[in-house]
């Protein structure tokens, strides 16, 4: 059996979203800028997008630009952000400790530059505090930047709360959206967001394609220099196709969704307990407050890349967070800021499961996994235990 | 970044050869640390002849670290003390039809591991001359 639960990484293009792309290519192959007919009805299509992704995430359609993915918008929010309080003095940015790389090392970027971090702690549960965020916040801050929901462990922040903070002390509040978009109703209006980052391919739409919201009024310097694509802040001829298909698959993934997450929700849940039964077995983050199809163990005395292979050699794709899948020898920063100890942190696993999972599949990793942490226990120095 | 690795390693990582303990090996070593990522533990069972008549060992660690592990005891087995010595990680590299860059400590680990196991007897060895040198004297 081949089971794919590894969905947090990247997701398989819906069919749906497929033919939106292959249609577009072969109907709006114009160019959106051009005057004719064809550059005409491509254009129409553009907007029609950017007009179904402002309305999933209750924006308008002049908030939303299209970028290359995640790790662009994010560093375009996170760095025009600093731009626009670096105007007023504001020099100093706020985020959490197990942002994912393109915020983190985008900070890291601006504190060359003379800006001032401040890391909230997410504790062992992986979450922010509201109080410490509003402690955390001063008269230079000029931004803070906080997940939707984490990468590795699927924690879901407090959002709203978060929103509320910011807007009552006048902080732009920038939110890396990238793993709960299509999976969680996002709406910025009443979470009081000013600025998002949303990526194609993690629901099941093209790679390479992704969005930043920002609400209106704030200003936005440019990205790229040259047309007047994106409103003259992003140069360069639109990709159409992408956006199209990226577009129609937050559409079809945010259909039904409580009801999807819910059906999520019971494999999950089999899977954990299944899972947990295994001796020195314990669940990162928090088990409510995460995203349906996450989870995240950590399993005494084994390490995660040899867990990851005898689980691919059996045809489970999952992730880990150890060193040896970082390609740097330290283990997951995330997991880290949970406060785990570096050699517990080596031995993660991560299974995403999502709306195209199957009872069947959860079944099947249940039947193979206690095995394979039994067969890496029995060659692992570090292991006395039973199980 | 995925990596990529030769057909040998993978065999060495899913069958791994020699895995295990000896209950009664007159040389034993342990590197690494867990905080790193990666132990590995060698036990080495080595004749009156000075030959290795029998190698196990225990490793945690990544796919690579198995298989380093694995075709160490593999290169060593039945060999001479001497012969064992000369062990090198690139010898192990090389048998393993090469390894991603990230991994080349995984071979070193390898190397070092068997190192420490004959030194461990060395020092035995010399520890038990030593007492029964001590009791010719007083007897």
């Amino acid at each position: 059996m081949k089971v794919y639960a590894d969905q947090a990484a990247t997701t398989k293009i819906s069919s749906r979203s497929l033919q939106a792309m292959t249609s577009c290519c072969e109907k709006y192959f114009g160019n959106p800028s051009s005057l004719h007919e064809a550059g005409r009805e491509a254009e129409a299509a553009l907007e029609t997008a950017r007009g179904e992704i402002a309305s999933c995430l209750n924006a308008r359609p002049g908030e939303i630009y299209f970028t290359s993915g995640g790790s662009e918008a994010d560093n375009w929010a996170i760095t025009q952000a600093a731009a626009v309080g670096a105007k007023k003095g504001k020099k100093h940015l706020i985020s959490t400790a197990f942002e994912h790389h393109a915020v983190l090392h985008t900070l890291d970027a601006l504190k060359k530059q003379g800006f001032e971090v401040t890391l909230l702690p997410v504790h062992e549960d992986g979450l922010v505090r509201l109080p410490e965020l509003e402690a955390a916040i001063r008269e230079d801050t000029a931004l803070v930047t906080v997940m939707y929901v984490n990468n590795e462990v699927g924690t879901i922040q407090p959002i709203a709360g978060i929103g509320e903070i910011c807007r009552r002390k006048g902080v732009l509040f920038h939110t890396d959206a990238v793993q709960a978009a299509g999976h969680l109703p996002i709406d910025v209006e009443a979470d009081k967001i000013d600025m998002l980052s949303l990526a194609g391919h993690k629901f099941h739409g093209p790679r390479g394609v992704g969005a930043l919201y920002v609400r209106k009024g704030i200003p936005l310097g440019n990205l790229i220099y040259g047309g007047g694509q994106e409103r003259g802040k992003r140069a360069g001829t639109e990709n159409l196709p992408g956006i199209v298909g990226m577009a129609e698959a937050l559409k079809e993934s945010l259909q039904d969704r409580e009801e999807k997450n819910a059906r999520i929700l019971c494999m999950r849940e089999k899977l954990a307990d299944a899972i947990l039964q295994i001796p020195k077995t314990r669940l990162n983050g928090s088990r409510e407050k995460r995203l349906a199809g996450n989870l995240n163990f950590c399993f005494d005395g084994i390490e995660g890349e040899s867990l990851l292979l005898y689980l691919d050699l059996q045809g489970i794709c999952a992730s880990s967070g150890s060193a040896c899948t970082s390609g740097s020898l330290d283990p997951s920063h995330v997991l880290l800021a949970l406060g785990l100890p570096a050699e517990v942190a080596h031995g993660s696993l991560r299974l995403s499961l999502d709306e195209t999972n199957t009872m069947e599949e959860a079944d099947y990793i249940i039947q193979v996994l206690p095995d394979v942490v039994k067969r890496l226990r029995a060659m692992s120095p570090i292991w006395n235990g039973v199980g | 970044m995925a990596m990529t690795y030769s057909e040998k390693v993978r065999d060495h990582f899913a069958n791994p050869r020699n895995v295990g303990t000896i209950e009664d090996a007159n040389g034993v070593g342990e590197v690494g640390n867990a905080v790193c990522g990666d132990i590995m533990k060698m036990y080495l069972k080595i004749n009156d002849d000075g030959i290795i008549e029998d190698v196990k060992f225990n490793t945690f660690g990544c796919g690579a670290a198995i298989a380093t592990s694995s075709m160490a005891t593999e290169m060593i087995k039945g060999k001479s003390i001497e012969e064992a010595a000369q062990l090198t990680n690139k010898a192990v590299v090389e048998a393993l039809d090469g390894l991603p860059p990230v991994k080349i400590h995984c071979s070193v680990l390898a190397e070092e591991a068997v190192q420490a196991a004959l030194e461990d007897y060395r020092k035995r060895q010399a520890a038990k001359t030593e007492g029964q040198a001590e009791q010719e004297e007083n007897s």
